[in-house]
This record gives structure tokens, C-alpha cells and sequence, in this order.
């Protein structure tokens, strides 16, 4: 078809204006089941880290420069544990998330690989099931783990992946920052200093109430997590 | 094709080279070396030669008898070569399998694809090094010892990675010094594939291929040169924070990879010139990896960016003819 | 040329990927697995059959010098829609294939297939075009992702074969193009014998 302005104009004119609305259309339609895709995804995440909860509350917050989302869960009343979206720049290709759930007391309940780019093979085992890094942390308390928390090789007591300790570094640092991210939402003191970051400076100003609901929610986590272990 | 005669400009030359001499004179220059890493290592590395020569040798012949289906080419002792260089840029405890798999890569991926000897725009020894190296990072750098003498030297790390995780850890690069003995490093008794920790016997076969005259000085001169300058800037701007010209000249793959590997043939530059300019950037292409790079070592990288280069080399860089006006 | 050829030449004699070397970034990118390279090949094949229908039967509208502005509007439109849709129903397939999906849009296929045939030729003809190019496209992609897979970890869609990992390099870039150098090799070689 030979082309003219007016010609051009309105079949581009047309064509977009159908496009547009076709894609409106489907947006409209998959709006609802992508959110609640992405709400499932989160869910399964933190059940996967966390002792058995009903109910989750998330806040966002910023620790060492970096933004990390605190999921405080409860089972009814009591606070349970919480699951940290926590991450790092310092993996060996940039950034990777990880989801760090601890149990009320403090103990770190299980840690998820949420998303990374680190070399298949050497990086990629932090995802692994019974990883070295993750053996490292699971139910042991970061702070009374060996200060600085650090791999082996810089004087720590966590577990390197082999070969691959600038990944295992990152894993620490990422790993501390959730637990200052949770010491933070308790009110504590920042206990833990990772090797890596470089020393942290808030206000501790967290009201003490919550951080006294949160050590009784300690006592009961203990019963829960072994029903917990049994279902997985 | 093959049966028109080749026709060069006058004057002809006949001369007493020819491949197979060279690679025997490489080979020569390359057996001390291997004596020092089987008293280093113990016999396992005269193993692991043995399977990647022979490995080397078997695809050669194989993959020209049935995929390119011309004449034998391992009587010309390359296969040879590539295998001893390969089984030279292994750690001593590498398992056989892994070997073998080297030696079809560096044969069937780096020369043979590209129609065999001459024709290879890599080296092929070091294109298997470096599948290897991606493929098995935990069999590649992991070193195993066996005399108790080594164990002292710097707990399993090579030297160039045990300083790379000490500076990036912080410590000053004088502790680590205090730590490394060049006597050792000079003779052998370090960690590392097992070919490249002699840098005494390597300069010894260095001088014995210049004697025969069957490479030039301009290549590996020119690498370890301008590594020399370029640690030695960073080394005056701060000698805490990076380590001396020395160490970098006489760890890791420096000798081995300047002397043997950069001057294969088919792979480097033809003119002088472009024999320097080359040199001169696998120099610096393995100081910026050494230094700022993920890897400790980054020779084998390095040689392998320039191989790349080389053709551009030959192409912009000719000497003129002559009676030619400028 | 009847209904039949029309979907095998893209399987064989035009294979987008060994023969005519289209959309290499894709092919190169996703193929780290069987399952990623079928589907980055299936969701091509959705995009590049509904765009010839369209394009082929909107063809005699459009002026020729806004053909191309106006192909790809409708290659776009489709290629959000296959994302939306696969974000919503498909949402592991999804957050493996990423940021690829809208990649599609630029991939030389489609707008390769719009221009030489779908602008040519009726709805039906176009479509069965794109069955049998996306087709080929799709069958490449796996075989290539089934190749690294197989040589980089050991497994085949994701069932593991040996203990332990494989060769890393094949998972990795490099080996992406080394299986598809290899492959390409191959594939001509059996082609060429053919005629």
C-alpha cells in the first residue's frame, strides 16, 4: 500500500490503540493471579525458614546501606521467629537475596537462597541442601558463634563452600545483616559484627516491651520447632 | 589443492628445520622442569604427564585418521608437546579422567577443529587448561603434597592465591613476604601446577631453546618485562598493599607461560614489533587479573586474549620492504 | 509448496538456529537447560504464530513505510501478554527465563518471519509458517539446552543422571557456544548427506 502522512498516521494510531487496549485487557485479567503468585512465593519462602506461624507482619528497614524486609511471625499472640529478606553486594557476581529465618530465641532456623547469579557449581552450592555455610549456621545463635561471625579462612568458625570463599563471605555478610536487621526490630544490642561489614551505627530505640514479649515467645519456640521438623 | 606447488619469491633456503626438530628441542628444554616436579611432587606428575602425552597423542591421530581424514601428523612430536604442556599447567593430585578430558579439549577443540597444526588461532595446552579450570574449579586448584618440606611453604595455596586472600583479608604485604622464600619459589619447592613451580630449570630451558635458536628472546622478555614495571610501579606507590616485582615474576605461571606457551608458533606475532607489543600486553592483561581479578593467577587468560590479537598484530604491524619508500 | 512443507522446512532445511543463525541471543542465553531452552523455544513459537496471523492479515492496511514500526507494535502487544500470562500461570518457568521474555520482541525470528512471509502470504500459510519455524526453533533450543545440561550437570530436564557436578564450563556462556558450534557442525553435516 502506497503511504501518505494521513495514511500513516492513522493505521499506527489504530494499530497501537488496539495493541494498548488487547494488553490492557490481559493485564486487567492476570493482575490478580500474578499478585497472588508472588504472595504464595513469599509465603512458601518464609515457611520454608520458619517455625510454624498463622500470621506475619513484614517491616522494611535499612541495614548497613543495604534494605532488608523483617517478617516478624506470630502464632497467635506470641512471636515465633522472624524471617529476614536480607542481601549482599559483595558476592562474587554482585548481588545475591537470601531469606534467614530465626526462631524467637535467636537461632537461626533455616536460610533460603532467594535469588542469585553466583558461578553453577562452586557459588551456586549456598542453595544446596546440607551446604556447608548453612550447616554452619543452622540452630546455632550468630552471637555466641565465634566473633567476628567469618569463614574459617578469616579466622571465624563458619564453613566455606570449596572453592568459592568470596561467595561464602557474601553469605556471612548477608547473614549478619539479618541478625542485626532482627536485633534491631527486638531493640537489642547489635551483637554480631561480621568480618566483611564494616562497623554499624543506629540508636537502639526499639520500645523494651516488644523485646520482653519476644524472650517469653522463647521459652514456647522450643515445642514448636519440633513439630515443625516433623512435617518437612 | 594440496598437490600445487607452492611458489615463494627467491632466494630458497633449505635449512635443517623442520616441526619435529623444534618440538624435540622444546621438549628437551621442558625435561628438567618435569625432574623437579617428580622430586616436588613425587611420581604421580610423571603419571599425569604420561597420560596426557599419550591421551594428546591418541585423539590427534584418531580425530585426523576419521574427521579430517588426511595424513598422520604425530610424527611431528606436537601432540607430544601440547600434552607435556598440559600435564605442566596441572596440580600433581588431579584425577586421570580429568587429564584426559583435558587433552581431547586442548587436541579436538583448540588445534584439530581449526584443521590441526598451524592452522590453531590458540594454544592449544592452554585452551584446555583453562576448560579444565572453568569445568573443575575444585580438582584444579586444590594441591596435594608430598614432601613434608612443601607442606611448610604456605599451607595448600599456591603462593599467588595465599597472598591474594592475605591482602584481601588485610594483612600488609610485608608479613606475607616475611613468609615466602625466594630460594624455594626459584627452585621449586612451592604449590602449583606441577610444571610451572621450577622457575630455575624453566630459565635453563629458556636459554637452551635461545641457543638453538628456536625462539627469540622478544616474547617472553617483553611479558615478564612488562610485568616487572607494572608490579614495580605498584610496589614503590605502596609495598603494603601489593607484592614485589620478584614474587610476581618467579610464581604462578609467569615462566612457564612467557617462554613456552606465548611463543608457540602459530599463535604469536611474526614481526618483532608485534612480538614486543604482544608480549607486552599478556604482561599487563596477567598483572591486572593477579592484582584486581577474581582468579589469583591470570597467565593462561592473558595468553589466550592475545592469541586472539596476534592476527591483528600480524596484519597492521609489517615490516616494510625493502627498497619500499616510507 | 503444499501445508506439510511448510512446517518441516523450518525443522530442517531452514532451522532458524543451525541454518539461517537467528536470534542467537536467546539461543545462547536460556539454553543452560533443557527445560529453559523448551520453553523460551515455546514462548517464541506462541509469539511468532499469532504475530504472522495478525500480521498477515492486517498486511494489505499498513503503508509500507511504517511496516516495520508497525510489525513490531504487534510482536510487542504479544510478547506482554505471553509475560503476563506466564507470570501468572507459569510463574517458575517465569522467574527462570526472566528477564529473556521480553527479549523475545527482538528477536529476529519473528520480525525476520513477518517481513519475509507473513506480509506475503494468507493467515493460514503464515501460521503453519510459524508453527514449523518456532517449531524448529524450539527443537533446537532444547536439543541444545539438553546437550549442555547433560555435559554441565550431569542431568536431562532435570532428572540427575551421575552424582556430583559435571563440567561447569557448559553451563556457563562458553560452553553455549562451544554446544552450539558443535551442534551447528553436526547438524550441516547430516544435512549436507541428504541431498
Amino acid at each position: 500500500m502506497k503511504s501518505s502522512l494521513k495514511n500513516m498516521v492513522v493505521v499506527l494510531f489504530s494499530i497501537t490503540l488496539i495493541a494498548s487496549l488487547c494488553v490492557g485487557l490481559v493485564n486487567k485479567i492476570t493482575f490478580e493471579p500474578i499478585e497472588k503468585a508472588k504472595a504464595e512465593n513469599i509465603q512458601k519462602a518464609l515457611k520454608n525458614v520458619l517455625p510454624e506461624f498463622d500470621a506475619s507482619e513484614e517491616k522494611a528497614m535499612t541495614v548497613d546501606e543495604l534494605p532488608v524486609i523483617v517478617h516478624t511471625a506470630k502464632q497467635g499472640e506470641q512471636v515465633v521467629g522472624y524471617a529476614v529478606e536480607t542481601m549482599t553486594t559483595k558476592g562474587f557476581s554482585g548481588v545475591f537475596r537470601l531469606m534467614v529465618g530465626f526462631r524467637a530465641s535467636g537461632e537461626v532456623y533455616n536460610i533460603n537462597v532467594l535469588e542469585h547469579s553466583e558461578t553453577p557449581g562452586l557459588g551456586s552450592k549456598m542453595g544446596d541442601e546440607g551446604n556447608s555455610l548453612l550447616v554452619s549456621f543452622k540452630d546455632k545463635n550468630p552471637a555466641n558463634m565465634k566473633q567476628p561471625l567469618a569463614v574459617v579462612k578469616d579466622g571465624g568458625d563458619v564453613q566455606a563452600l570449596t572453592a568459592a570463599t568470596i561467595s561464602s563471605r557474601a553469605y556471612v555478610d548477608a547473614v549478619v545483616r539479618a541478625y542485626n536487621a532482627v536485633q534491631q526490630i527486638k531493640g537489642g544490642a547489635n551483637v554480631a559484627t561480621g568480618a566483611t561489614s564494616n562497623s554499624t551505627k543506629w540508636s537502639e530505640g526499639e520500645p523494651a516491651a516488644e523485646q520482653a514479649t519476644a524472650e517469653e515467645a522463647a521459652e514456647t519456640v522450643n515445642e514448636e520447632t519440633q513439630k515443625g521438623e516433623d512435617n518437612e | 589443492m594440496d598437490k600445487k606447488l607452492i611458489v615463494a619469491p627467491s632466494p630458497h633456503v633449505h635449512g635443517p628445520e623442520s616441526t619435529q626438530r623444534i618440538m624435540r628441542d622444546v621438549l628437551i628444554a621442558l625435561a628438567p622442569a618435569l625432574v623437579v616436579s617428580v622430586i616436588v611432587y613425587g611420581w604421580t606428575t610423571l603419571l599425569v604427564t604420561a597420560v596426557s602425552v599419550l591421551s594428546c597423542v591418541l585423539f590427534e591421530y584418531l580425530i585426523q585418521k576419521y574427521l579430517i581424514k588426511g595424513p598422520s601428523t604425530i610424527g611431528n612430536l606436537s601432540a607430544v608437546v601440547t600434552g607435556v604442556l598440559l600435564a605442566f599447567n596441572l596440580p600433581a593430585s588431579i584425577p586421570v579422567w580429568i587429564v584426559v578430558i583435558g587433552a581431547l579439549v586442548a587436541i579436538g577443540i583448540g588445534k584439530m577443529t581449526f584443521g590441526g597444526i598451524g592452522k590453531n588461532p590458540f594454544n592449544p595446552a592452554l585452551v584446555g587448561r583453562v576448560f579444565l579450570l572453568i569445568s573443575f574449579p575444585v580438582q584444579m586448584t586444590s594441591t596435594a603434597f608430598s614432601t613434608e618440606k612443601l607442606a611448610d611453604v604456605c599451607s595448600g595455596a599456591t603462593p599467588l592465591a595465599f597472598v591474594k586472600e592475605g591482602l584481601k583479608g588485610g594483612t600488609p604485604a610485608s608479613e606475607l613476604m616475611a613468609q615466602i622464600n625466594y630460594g624455594d619459589l626459584l627452585l621449586g619447592f612451592k604449590a602449583g601446577s606441577f610444571g610451572e613451580v621450577a622457575a630455575l630449570l624453566l630459565l635453563v630451558g629458556f636459554a637452551y631453546l635461545l641457543i638453538r635458536k628456536v625462539i627469540t628472546w622478544h616474547i617472553p622478555v617483553a611479558v615478564l618485562g612488562s610485568m616487572a614495571v607494572f608490579s614495580g610501579i605498584l610496589f614503590l606507590i605502596n609495598p603494603e598493599a601489593y607484592m614485589s616485582p620478584l614474587f610476581h615474576l618467579l610464581t604462578g605461571g609467569a615462566i612457564l607461560g612467557s617462554v613456552y606457551m606465548a611463543t608457540d608458533y602459530s599463535t604469536s606475532p611474526m614481526t618483532t614489533k608485534g612480538m614486543l607489543i604482544y608480549g607486552a600486553g599478556i604482561g599487563v592483561i596477567t598483572m591486572l587479573i593477579r592484582t584486581w581479578g577474581a582468579y589469583p593467577e591470570g597467565m593462561s587468560f592473558a595468553i589466550l586474549i592475545m592469541n586472539a590479537v596476534a592476527c591483528l598484530l600480524n596484519k597492521y604491524i609489517k615490516p616494510r620492504r625493502f627498497g619500499a619508500k616510507k | 509448496m503444499n501445508k506439510l512443507q511448510l512446517i518441516t522446512k523450518g525443522i530442517l532445511k531452514e532451522n532458524p538456529t543451525f541454518v539461517l543463525i537467528l536470534g542467537m541471543c536467546p539461543t545462547l542465553a536460556t539454553t543452560t537447560s533443557a527445560i529453559n531452552g523448551m520453553g523460551m523455544g515455546a514462548a517464541t513459537m506462541a509469539v511468532l504464530i499469532m504475530s504472522n496471523i495478525v500480521i498477515s492479515l492486517i498486511k494489505n492496511l499498513i503503508p509500507d513505510k511504517v511496516r516495520i514500526p508497525a510489525f513490531i507494535v504487534v510482536i510487542a502487544s504479544f510478547v506482554t501478554v505471553i509475560q503476563l500470562l506466564m507470570q501468572a500461570y507459569l510463574p517458575s518457568l517465569y522467574q527462570s527465563l526472566g528477564i529473556f521474555i521480553p527479549l523475545i520482541v527482538v528477536n529476529c525470528i519473528i520480525l525476520g518471519r513477518a517481513e519475509a512471509f507473513a506480509s506475503k502470504n494468507n493467515a493460514l500459510d503464515s501460521a503453519l509458517d510459524g508453527l514449523g519455524i518456532g517449531l524448529g526453533f524450539t527443537l533446537s533450543l532444547t536439543l541444545i539446552g539438553a546437550v549442555r545440561e547433560l555435559l554441565g550437570s550431569g542431568a536431562i530436564f532435570g532428572q540427575s543422571l551421575i552424582a556430583g557436578d559435571g563440567m561447569l564450563v557448559f553451563v556457563l556462556a562458553p560452553g553455549g557456544f562451544l554446544v552450539l558450534g558443535y551442534l551447528m557442525v553436526l547438524f550441516n553435516k547430516l544435512t549436507a548427506k541428504k541431498k
